[in-house]
């Protein structure tokens, strides 16, 4: 069809592929997008193996432990142990160790795992809640609406961090109880955002159009509405993926967070506010937790924006190209 | 239109009584008075001391419903209605620590609080507007660009690591701030300094990213297209027409930043040694003081809720589209 109307080649050729596979097509361009994405995966692909078990003979016997562990015992050992406040480079501590001696890397990677699981089950918890409450009440309006507003005022009314703090009392401290805690408070800021977009897109004409053509509730929300909506959930997505990994950090500080036992990034820096003040001051344990939390969420918020570029439509007409 | 602003206000009326729920059902359901009387006590309380304190406090009597009780008294001589009634009428009692009187504490630390979230609030909103126009205006550039990034990498720094690592840089090593205090009246100003430098620093990046996004979605409506055919002025177009079609998205944000700024200043109060609220808030989380939490949050609901109702009723001033059913 392209070949018999010249005029309108950027239009067909973009009219033959889907969306979705236009959008990784142009991702795929973004070379930062691309680096970006490869952070991420490394991310992943620690906490996967961090979560993967295999054989370990100690002294003691045959025990299963994550690879992670298995390669540290390997490289690092026994050597350095009892030691405390190991500056970086010596010994075989290569960021050194903390005040028991053990290893900053590996406490470092170990963080991963809980930053991952914290960022994907709240996302998992908050944003359908978040979309489908947002897009009722815009659309219908009247009662419904009054219902949801009345719901998550009700709740945004109360300061985040005090009813992240009061929910975490009720339920003792854990990662689950976290995850939970942070989506079931997380869902009101995107539904807000949602809901002021589909007031906007309810009066749209091709709502109009559409309602007109008797496309019913249901056709409308999700075939007309929905898509128009995605660019909000992307930004609301990287933005609350950040803010929620950097909340673990903030909740641990204030003694809510995740167990005491628990290797996490907020941990490490919390117990980095005593380091920084002695006379030698003992930076490393920050720097290394606070560089891991900065690169992974600066790589979610890069490729979260590149996504967003990717995805929608009324950005991508003119945009940077202009 | 007149209507609407009367109805949208008797609808906090609810709000207000929804929060007395959570607030209620958070702090006196979920707790035992026997424990809230053991932790008032100490370890080695006896049974009549602890008795002594729940008839004082009134924790024996029913929940929401009393039977026992002759008639209006069913529902008024009940925890929930005392709770409410403490609540509504700002008669917030002792605390359970201090046995101080949580009302004149509050008043006490109001200003310290304001004089740190103030400046915060007012800076950053004109700063972040100011240079996000800037950056639309220059679209497509690379200083565009280079600002994009830069906003994105003060994004991805924890608050937790500003604070410290501010501290730790600019106080500890450098000596350009003093490290922690507070002094009242005029003398506070050189101890807000970095509190308010970190806090405008935190909040930068995410607020140019954000408006600025806003802006260039505006930059690509047909209207602008128009006015550009007309002959206008870029900056004219950017000032005029494109600031206030973006009112809604800015509006919206401005009013869900306030609790958010009210969670930072938790965090900058207690690492500075400001004695506002944040201070005391998080004083009495450490020490479980139910009574001045629920006191903090209802206030807190109060303040959002008004502000909520003024972002619903601009709404309507600012875009004559929406027309609420």
């Amino acid at each position: 069809m392209s070949e018999t109307t010249p005029q309108t080649t950027p239009f067909a050729e973009s009219k033959a592929r889907s969306l979705w596979g236009d959008a990784w097509r142009r991702l795929r361009r973004n070379r930062l997008a691309m680096v970006c994405l490869g952070v991420i995966a490394v991310y992943v692909a620690v906490g996967i193996l961090d979560m993967m078990p295999v054989r370990m003979k100690t002294a003691a016997g045959v025990k299963w432990a994550p690879v992670i562990d298995v390669v540290f015992d390997k490289a690092v050992g026994e050597c350095d142990k009892e030691e405390s406040y190991v500056p970086p480079g010596t010994g075989r501590h290569l960021l050194g160790a903390d005040i028991q001696g053990v290893d900053v890397l590996y406490k470092t990677m170990k963080g991963v795992r809980v930053a991952l699981i914290l960022g994907g089950v709240t996302a998992l918890i908050s944003i359908p809640l978040g979309l489908l409450f947002g897009m009722i009440a815009g659309y219908f309006g009247g009662f419904i609406d009054d219902v949801v507003v009345y719901v998550y005022s009700t709740l945004a009314c109360i300061p985040g961090i005090l009813l992240l703090i009061a929910l975490m009392t009720v339920m003792e401290n854990g990662l689950l109880q976290l995850c939970v805690a942070l989506g079931v408070t997380g869902w009101v800021g995107l539904c807000r955002l949602i809901r002021g977009e589909t007031l906007k897109l309810r009066e749209s004409d091709y709502v109009l159009a559409a309602r007109a053509l008797g496309a019913g509730h249901a056709r409308i929300i999700f075939v007309h509405i929905l898509p128009n909506l995605f660019h909000i959930v992307i930004i609301v997505f990287t933005l609350g993926f950040s803010g929620i990994i950097m909340s673990e950090a903030v909740l641990t500080y204030l003694g809510v967070g995740v167990k005491a036992g628990t290797i996490s990034w907020g941990m490490m820096i919390s117990q980095a506010k005593m380091e920084l003040s002695r006379s030698p001051s003992v930076w490393w344990q920050f720097a290394a937790a606070a560089a891991a939390l900065f690169i992974l969420v600066l790589a979610f918020n890069v490729f979260g924006d590149a996504l967003r570029d990717a995805l929608d439509p009324k950005l991508r007409v003119g945009g940077r190209t202009e | 239109m007149t209507a609407y602003i009367i109805r949208r206000a008797l609808y906090t009326i609810p709000l207000v009584i929804g929060v007395c729920l959570i607030t209620f059902l958070l702090f006196e359901v979920l707790y035992s008075p026997e424990l809230r009387a053991r932790r008032e006590l100490g370890r080695h309380a006896d049974k009549k001391q602890i008795q002594e304190i729940i008839e004082r406090e009134g924790w024996d009597k029913p929940l929401f419903f009393n039977r026992q009780a002759p008639g209006f008294a069913k529902v008024r001589d009940t925890r929930f209605a005392d709770h409410m009634t403490r609540l509504l009428t700002f008669h917030f009692g002792r605390s359970e620590k201090t046995h101080e009187d949580i009302g004149r504490k509050i008043r006490r630390g109001m200003v310290p609080s304001l004089t740190l979230t103030v400046p915060i609030f007012a800076l950053g909103l004109v700063v972040s507007i100011c240079l996000s126009l800037a950056v639309a205006f220059f679209r497509g550039t690379y200083l565009d660009l280079w600002v994009v990034v830069i906003c994105v990498a003060f994004m991805s720094v924890s608050v937790l690591v500003y604070i410290l690592g501010g501290q730790f840089l600019l106080a500890q090593h450098l000596k350009l701030f003093p490290i922690y205090g507070y002094a009242r009246g005029i003398n506070s100003a050189k101890f807000l300094l970095l509190p308010v430098l970190i806090a405008l620093l935190k909040g930068l990046g995410g607020d140019v990213r954000f408006y600025r996004t806003i802006f260039l979605e505006q930059i690509n409506q047909d209207y602008v297209r128009t006015a550009r055919a007309k002959g206008l002025a870029e900056h004219v177009i950017l000032l005029k027409h494109v600031l206030k079609n973006s009112m809604i998205p800015i509006l919206t944000r401005t009013v869900l930043a306030i609790p958010f700024l009210f969670m930072g200043s938790l965090l900058l109060e207690r690492f500075f040694g400001i004695p506002g609220l944040g201070n005391m808030t998080i004083e009495a989380v450490e020490s479980a003081d139910f009574k001045v939490l629920s006191a903090m949050v209802y206030i807190g609901a109060l303040l959002f809720a008004a502000g909520n109702l003024a972002t619903d009723i601009s709404y309507t001033l600012v875009d004559p589209r929406i027309r609420f059913r």
